[in-house]
């Protein structure tokens, strides 16, 4: 059985998922229970400067039967006393010696008021500290969360006072709300910061009400923007987490990365891990089905691991990452074609007008004598179940003029019925980044291009 | 007005019902639900509305294909048509079209009936003989195209079979009859008790309207030609007691039905669920040659009711005017008869006797008569138009029925068809005249 032992930065867990910073984490009997089911660490819920919350704080993005594909948020950091925080904080890591308790925290931009809370949250025990620079509503409004975390600048010198006086480990969370998330990451290891997390929430508004027509959620009729999160906002995470993955600067530094932006199952789970993350931590499907799911999370891990003779997850950890390229380094001579599994096709033509209406119209119906028909071609007087099936044309891909695009493939609504096959183009491979060096005027003149195509047997249909 | 037993079986879905099921819908391309409904209507195009909580552009899309949407919905064969053709059918279960569609149409009918619009008058008439599913979809849809339409209803109530030939059970009076009252608001006029033959002459309809569309149905149960014949309670009666008054109806402890077409299934509903001991089912042919619905069928032996097959009648028994048993013969399948079907022959020295106390015959209904007409195997003969052998006349709905079999969507779409011929007959005149 797969190790999920992790030592993040010398924060010990025994499996790599935290509970992230946020409403699960908001007392000592959530937590409690939380590591009763399991969890290997929790990150409280920043704890800083009081704070009142306002009601109607979550908002939710459905989409078909799917509840929750995203929760957005205005709720703020802790509004509960800081001694009471810090008490329970203190009782939970007695109780769970081997779990990871992290403090996440956000003060008013003061050395004094850093170095103040830094002591206060070791005084308790804990097992490390995590810098809340992402909070994108409200708290940023007072100088704090975001508002620091967009500003580099700001980003390094906070950490420098902090690790001015920090003896257990500090990790810097990173808001999305940035054009690039490079900079302040650069910036916090600059200052000395021993790991990141990413993603914070990313600024949204998650909808209007049609009947209202006030904001969702609305607080007293009025609303705004919120932090999203959830498992739509999975890709963002990835991407972000792969750009510190692919970053020298980064990578340099050798710090470990806590991941987390829509993790809901251990599939989510292993995808971060292959993109370099060393701990996981989840929120919004907690949110969704509580504390239980800690249950598949480590079991799908640990058996996914064991399938690929992974034994710990150091070993999973950044495997993909040299997979990610620019567009510039991709092989322009590698070739993919729809290929559509007529046993397993239910013909429900999805595929077909997705590629005739969007993409390249190449899919052809055909009827059972091999016909090539139109959409519709049945008589009106034809009729009843036995006729409808029995002349239901054929979905087929034309595959001399599929542009390998993949469309079809994505909305095919049966498992495994399409696959992307590669099939020789017959051409060198080559990049962008050899031809622009090897041959500027094709990639500047598209008169040259057309000699290119030509020559190398390139149709664009 | 049904007594429990025979309340209308399936409850409306909730919002919540409707919602989850109209997700499931993968809104297919050139869908075979589409296909398969006779009607063609657009079905993943009505279920995607369902699902973004557009219920009134839902019931439109249902009414343009097809007025009588919200009995369709009821009485539709739905796993021989739309849900049976349904794409999710193969892996798992089928979407509830069926539901779906009453879901979009009760909306529509409790906020006061579906907001058609009607084209300016054309100052044309047109008559429509027989208000039942067929007459009133050509009637709606003459009206909605400006025309000026008078149905001839012989009966008090129109709907035809959907007001008194379908069971409470499936489809309740109440239903029928708003679809009615619809097809009214649409600007055409019922003349009730008004009988082809009797009080209308089809010759003087010919002089008066610009067109006639006959929607005639059919005859009453044909004659089975055995002793005490006079004893045996017509199905269609029976069904239609069974809808006007359920309480005052009068059920055997130990009915026989004969038949085993969807009339004889309902009428062995109507007797188990409103009180008889026993139920039986007499058939000559075998299982195979039997015209109900396999779900029907299916229904039915749930019910409890006894079917036996290869079994033919012979003689009513009666003490003092009093039924007491179906004397029978056991048959034998022959060979192929005219309807490609195995002809039943009597087993020598079968006889014996079925107790009864009540026997009900569903055995078919008499072809349609309309003197002047060229028929097909006894059915008025129409073109692809639905246009008789005489011009200008036009008919649909069971009377036309010559092959597949007779249903409530098929007469929808007969009365839809020959209101677009007629529609562009009047219209082409219109225009020579100019």
């Amino acid at each position: 059985m797969a190790d999920l032992k992790i030592d993040f930065a010398g924060i010990r867990s025994p499996n790599p998922f935290w509970l992230a910073s946020a409403p699960p984490t908001n007392s000592g009997a959530q937590v409690h229970r939380a590591f009763e089911a399991g969890w290997g660490g929790a990150v409280w819920k920043t704890i800083g400067p009081p704070v009142l919350n306002v009601s109607n704080r979550y908002g939710a993005w459905h989409f078909g039967n799917q509840r929750m594909l995203a929760i957005n948020n205005v709720e703020l950091i802790s509004d509960r006393p800081l001694e009471v925080n810090l008490r329970e904080i203190a009782e939970v890591k007695r109780a769970w010696p081997g779990r990871a308790v992290v403090v996440s925290a956000m003060v008013e931009s003061t050395p004094e008021a850093w170095h103040e809370i830094i002591r206060r949250i070791e005084d308790t025990g804990a097992d490390g500290i995590e810098l809340n620079y992402g909070c994108p509503h409200g708290m940023s409004e007072r100088g704090m969360g975001a508002a620091v975390g967009q500003v580099p600048e700001y980003c390094e010198q906070i950490t420098r006072w902090v690790m001015d006086v920090a003896r257990i480990p500090v990790i810097v969370k990173l808001t999305p709300n940035v054009t690039s998330i490079v900079s302040p990451a650069r910036a916090a290891l600059a200052a000395g910061a021993s790991a990141l997390s990413l993603i914070n929430t990313v600024n949204s508004i998650v909808g209007v009400d049609l009947d209202t027509l006030e904001i969702t959620p609305s607080i007293g009729g009025k609303g705004g923007h919120g932090g999203y999160a959830g498992p739509a906002v999975k890709p963002i995470a990835l991407n972000m987490l792969a750009a510190l993955g692919a970053d020298p600067g980064v990578q340099t530094a050798g710090r470990p990365i806590s991941a987390m932006g829509g993790i809901a199952t251990w599939r989510d789970a292993a995808e971060f891990l292959l993109l370099g993350a060393s701990s996981l931590q989840v929120c919004t499907s907690v949110m969704h089905y509580g504390f239980r799911i800690i249950e598949d999370l480590c079991d799908g891990l640990s058996n996914w691991m064991d399938s690929k003779d992974f034994a710990t997850i150091g070993e999973v950890r950044g495997l993909s990452l040299h997979r990610i390229s620019d567009f510039k380094d991709f092989d322009l001579s590698f070739q993919a074609v729809a290929r559509i599994d007529e046993s397993k096709c239910i013909r429900c033509d999805l595929c077909y007008v997705a590629c005739n209406d969007t993409a390249h119209q190449c899919i052809d119906l055909f009827d059972a004598a091999g016909q090539a028909v139109s959409p519709r071609s049945y008589a009106v007087s034809s009729n009843g179940r036995r006729e409808a099936v029995e002349t239901r044309p054929q979905p087929r891909v034309r595959e001399a003029d599929c542009v390998g695009c993949r469309l079809c493939y994505n909305v095919c609504p049966v498992e495994n019925c399409i696959s992307m096959v590669e099939v020789p183009s017959g051409r060198e491979p080559v990049t962008w980044d050899q031809l622009v060096k090897s041959r500027p005027e094709v990639t500047e003149d598209w008169d040259a291009m057309k000699k290119y195509r030509e020559k190398t047997g390139i149709e664009i249909h | 007005m049904a007594t429990n037993g025979l309340a209308e079986a399936f409850p409306p879905l909730t919002q919540q019902e409707a919602i989850v099921e109209s997700h499931r819908c993968l809104f297919c391309y050139d869908a075979p639900c589409i296909h398969a409904c006779p009607t063609h209507i657009d079905i993943p195009g009505f279920i995607k509305k369902i699902s973004t909580g557009n219920l009134v552009g839902s019931a439109r899309t249902i009414f343009d294909s097809n007025l009588l949407g919200a009995t369709c919905a009821r009485v539709c064969p739905v796993q021989e048509l739309c849900e049976g053709a349904c794409v999710l059918g193969k892996d798992h279960k089928p979407v509830m079209i069926g539901r779906l569609q009453r879901y979009a149409m009760d909306y529509a009918y409790e906020r006061g009936g579906p907001a058609i619009g009607i084209a300016p008058p054309t100052g044309r008439s047109v008559a429509v003989v027989g208000a039942g599913p067929a007459g009133l979809s050509c009637a709606g849809e003459l009206a909605r195209r400006g025309h000026s339409v008078t149905i001839f209803e012989k009966r008090a109530l129109a709907g035809g079979l959907s007001t008194y030939g379908i069971i409470s059970l499936r489809e309740p009076m109440e239903a029928s009859l708003q679809e009615v009252a619809m097809i009214e608001r649409l600007g055409a006029k019922i003349e009730i008790e008004r009988e082809l033959g009797g009080n209308v002459s089809l010759h003087q309809l010919q002089k008066d309207f610009a067109a006639v569309f006959l929607s005639v149905g059919l005859g009453t149960t044909q004659p089975m030609d055995i002793p005490g014949e006079e004893l045996i309670l017509d199905g269609l009666d029976y069904i239609e007691s069974s809808k006007l008054d359920p309480a005052g109806m009068k059920i055997g402890r130990n009915v026989v039905v004969i038949g085993a077409g969807n009339t004889a299934i309902d009428c062995a509903t109507v007797a188990k669920r409103l009180g008889a001991d026993t139920v039986t089912m007499v058939y000559r042919r075998s299982a195979q040659e039997m015209t109900a619905y396999p779900h029907e069928f299916e229904f039915i032996k749930k019910e409890g009711v006894t079917v036996c097959f290869l079994t033919q009648p012979v003689r009513m028994l009666a003490e003092n005017g009093r039924v007491n048993g179906l004397e029978c013969v056991r048959m034998e399948l022959g060979p192929a008869d005219g309807s490609g079907r195995r002809s039943p022959v009597p087993v020598k020295g079968s006889a014996f006797i079925l107790p009864a106390d009540q026997v009900v015959k569903a055995v078919g209904q008499q072809k349609p008569v309309v003197a002047g007409l060229q028929t097909e195997r006894g059915f008025i003969q129409v073109n692809t138009e639905l246009e008789t052998s005489v011009k200008g006349l036009f008919a649909g709905g069971d009377c036309i029925r010559a092959r597949g079999s007779a249903s409530t969507v098929m007469a929808v779409q007969d009365g839809k068809l020959a209101a677009a011929a007629i529609h562009s007959r009047i219209m082409g005149s219109i225009m020579n005249r100019r």
